[in-house]
């Protein structure tokens, strides 16, 4: 129908690597649930194993996806002590990889070797349901799986039998299929058995500064398509 | 675990070193240890990178609202996620590490890779090289730290110096829109003062894995404000931190009982 579509890529590159890393810590770490123990009585005298988590020193990251988010979550991880990052996707970039001394793997080699999964990936019909049952099995029963990318990257249901069945530690998402989850959803259920997730309302942008920055380049957008100008940001259909 | 009282220590006298698992000395009466002539021993190595990581946490829980996001997300009476729901960035954002020792150099090392502008203050001020590996420049007079920081870290040891350092005048000088992160020992900060400024909104937020006393009991006026985080004192809970505790205590202790000098002797 010959209408144009603007977007704001670039902007939210910061807040949404920084929210990948807010979400990877809160999970492997147990952040909700500590805090619910602390509003619920169930801190008490210390014990030496209680609510213990997974550190990021010596550990394997994977990257699924290393554009400028995925490059943007490695650049923050680093000092944390991480000591491969591994990354996957459509082709190698070594230019963007070199920072981190990143190696390109398959998906399976990935979800084999990482310690920490960070899917930050487009969705696309290649990726679409992406991460499903075989690469959950692959998975290690002590890794942390974050999403911030899209819902439909993952297959939900497996997913859940994942986490379910100890095959994978924890996971962190800022995206589900649909938005919100609706409460009857396996994935809430996991709650009661003291399986360890994050759910965060699709709050990658989620900053004044951030959402400022995206609302005006939007504005821009629209009033440059409505002139018949270029656009700052045109997706290009 | 067992209380290190006088009775005890009559009670064993072929006592010759407590391992303390963890850094902090402070729940040890170390005088009175001292004249029943037992040598204590901590583990200061061990505990570093899973502090920071906490310390980082929960700062970057604090700013982006972690906790309040997963109870919306899951909640049923949530039936479309808002769009003008909103947190404050920590990239480029400015933090103040009071307490540079490892822990507080590992968290400037990780803050810097999200853009930090880092401030701190130290008993001694750092070499220049490590400061300049980590961007962070040394405040002097720490009032400069508490007015320019948006997030401040306490990252000390407990001492009679460093007990309720932080306090209503302190509070006073942060910015309105700044939070309080404690990685350190609860006694660091004054709690009462604290839950006054939380109340007034003279700042905007803290972030706490330690208080005084822990547990904090659940009628406590902390647990009741929203804009505070609580964790029970988590700093050292991982896997890792757990394993090389156990390693770095029985090192020392062997090292006493075989009559060298042990490395973390307190």
């Amino acid at each position: 129908r010959g209408i144009r579509v603007g977007y704001t890529p670039d902007v939210l590159t910061d807040a949404t690597a920084e929210l990948s890393v807010a979400l990877l810590l809160a999970a492997c770490r147990r952040l909700p649930e500590a805090v619910e123990q602390v509003k619920t009585g169930g801190w008490t005298t210390w014990k030496p194993l209680w609510m213990c988590g997974y550190g990021l020193s010596d550990s394997t990251v994977g990257i699924i996806g290393l554009g400028r988010i995925g490059q943007a979550v490695a650049r923050r991880l680093k000092p944390f002590g991480v000591k491969k990052f591994l990354y996957t996707g459509s082709r190698p970039k070594p230019e963007s990889a070199a920072e981190f001394e990143a190696e390109f793997v398959p998906l399976t080699r990935l979800a084999e070797e990482s310690d920490f999964v960070v899917v930050t990936c487009a969705l696309t019909p290649a990726t679409q349901g992406m991460c499903n049952k075989d690469f959950f099995s692959r998975m290690k029963k002590t890794s942390v799986f974050v999403n911030t990318s899209r819902g439909a990257v993952v297959n939900q249901e497996d997913l859940y039998d994942a986490l379910a069945h100890g095959q994978i530690a924890a996971a962190g998402l800022d995206v589900t299929t649909p938005e919100p989850l609706p409460t009857d959803h396996p994935l809430l259920s996991l709650k009661n058995c003291g399986e360890w997730w994050v759910i965060l309302p699709h709050i990658g942008s989620a900053t004044y500064a951030t959402r400022s920055t995206m609302a005006v380049l939007a504005a821009n957008n629209l009033l440059a398509g409505l002139q018949g100008q270029p656009m700052p940001h045109e997706l290009l259909l | 675990r067992p209380t290190i009282d006088r009775e005890l220590l009559e009670s064993l006298p072929n006592l010759k070193v407590i391992g303390n698992s963890g850094v902090g000395v402070d729940h040890l009466d170390l005088k009175m240890i001292s004249n029943f002539g037992v040598k204590v021993t901590n583990t200061p190595h061990a505990v570093v990178d899973s502090t920071a990581d906490i310390g980082m946490a929960l700062m970057l829980a604090s700013a982006r609202r972690l906790v309040e996001g997963c109870q919306i997300a899951v909640s049923p009476d949530t039936k479309h996620f808002a769009v003008d729901w909103l947190g404050v960035e920590v990239t480029r954002a400015t933090l103040g590490i009071i307490g540079m020792g490892s822990i507080g150099y590992k968290v400037a090392q990780r803050a810097r890779a999200f853009n930090m502008r880092i401030l701190y203050h130290n008993r001694n001020r750092r070499r220049k090289e490590e400061e300049e590996a980590v961007g962070a420049h040394y405040c002097e007079k720490w009032e400069d730290l508490l007015q320019q920081s948006d997030f401040v870290m306490l990252v000390v040891n407990l001492t009679p110096e460093t007990h309720k350092l932080i306090g209503k005048k302190e509070l006073g000088l942060m910015k309105p829109t700044a939070t309080l992160i404690n990685i350190s020992r609860g006694a660091v900060i004054d709690q009462d003062a604290l839950v006054e400024a939380l109340q007034n909104k003279v700042i905007r937020a803290a972030a706490l894995d330690v208080t005084y006393p822990e547990p904090l009991p659940r009628a406590h006026p902390l647990l009741k404000l929203n804009n505070v985080i609580i964790t029970p004192h988590i700093g050292t809970a991982t896997v890792q931190a757990i394993h090389m505790m156990a390693e770095e205590a029985i090192a020392n202790m062997l090292a006493v009982l075989n009559g060298q000098r042990a490395p973390s002797e307190v």
